[in-house]
């Protein structure tokens, strides 16, 4: 229960700042694309900076989680066909509805709910890869 | 603390995220959103249609109440950490959304030509929203990762699955920006 309450304030955490930070809106998404300003590409540029420094102390200093387990972090797998080809049909989306997964949901809290035909499109977009992967090159 | 209530910088956000991965992190998680739905999928019945959806979901539930707490986010936010937040975008794309009928832009958060009540009369609207839900839902599965589990968490570990991943988001994103966006609107 106490697990439960520390993932509900992450996610709290996340929707407030991806909120807060416009990077749910379509309109910033769409600026993106048009380079017409930093934003965008100041949030996931300082994200990585420190992202990537977080990773490397981790690894360095084989940083243990909260439960006492060194804290593993899973390679991708890999794939140019499916990580390139998957990555567009992606941006084409991105780009169309102006958010990715995690701000669909947060624009549901925020009220917008048209976004709920997204999030259905986002289900059976998922279900069609299931049912078509393996006739895809990966 | 008034500054709470304005737009957040991107060197305030972006640091956060990082901050939020690293809670993940520290949890024994990880940042990755686009794999809830394929969870979603398997708590609809998906798992009877094919292998790809059998798998322990719900060793997954923990994502789940990640997302839940994302839309609770959304929720307090939009309703009590802002006065009607309107992106300040370059007035440059503003004349260029007003130029595709978009007459919100610089004057909400969302345009409300997608996002409004007026949305749920126009088909094609719903069409297009139906069509791009399913472009980052495919897309996500296939690239096995969408911009928090590959261009937030991978980069982060120097993937390169996740680089590749990054750049086929940019491609997309700049085809229907540039090519198709003129064709629809």
């Amino acid at each position: 229960m106490k697990k439960t309450f520390v993932y509900l304030f992450i996610g709290v955490f996340f929707g407030i700042v991806m909120y807060k930070s416009e990077a749910a809106s379509w309109f910033r998404i769409f600026e993106m694309f048009n380079f017409e300003s930093f934003h965008m590409y100041g949030i996931i540029g300082s994200a990585l900076v420190l992202g990537i420094i977080i990773v490397q102390i981790i690894k360095r200093n084989n940083l243990k989680d909260i439960y006492g387990e060194p804290i593993k972090i899973a390679d991708k797998e890999k794939g140019l066909k499916r990580t390139l080809l998957g990555g567009i049909v992606f941006g084409l989306g991105w780009a169309l509805v102006g958010a990715c997964p995690g701000p669909m949901f947060i624009l549901l809290g925020a009220g917008y709910l048209s976004i709920l035909v997204v999030i259905f499109g986002a289900l059976l977009g998922t279900w069609f890869y299931g049912l078509l992967k393996d006739k895809l090159p990966h | 603390m008034e500054w709470i209530l304005g737009p957040w910088p991107w060197y305030v956000s972006g640091p956060l995220i990082a901050v939020m991965m690293f809670a993940l992190l520290y949890v024994g998680k990880s940042f990755g959103v686009s794999s809830n739905f394929k969870t979603l999928c398997t708590i609809c019945g998906a798992d009877k249609t094919c292998d790809f959806f059998r798998f322990d979901w719900k060793a997954q539930r923990w994502n789940l109440v990640v997302l839940l707490g994302g839309i609770i986010g959304g929720f307090v936010a939009s309703r009590y950490l802002s006065h009607d937040q309107v992106p300040a975008i370059n007035p440059k794309t503003i004349d260029t959304l007003k130029g595709y009928g978009l007459e919100s832009a610089g004057a909400s958060y969302q345009p409300m030509e997608l996002f409004g009540k007026a949305a749920f009369s126009d088909i094609k609207i719903m069409f297009l929203l139906l069509i791009g839900g399913l472009l980052v839902g495919f897309g996500s599965r296939y690239a096995g990762g969408c911009t928090s589990g590959h261009a937030i968490s991978g980069l982060s570990n120097l993937q390169l699955p996740s680089f590749t991943a990054t750049i086929g988001f940019f491609i997309g994103g700049l085809i229907m920006v540039h090519f198709i966006f003129p064709l629809l609107f």
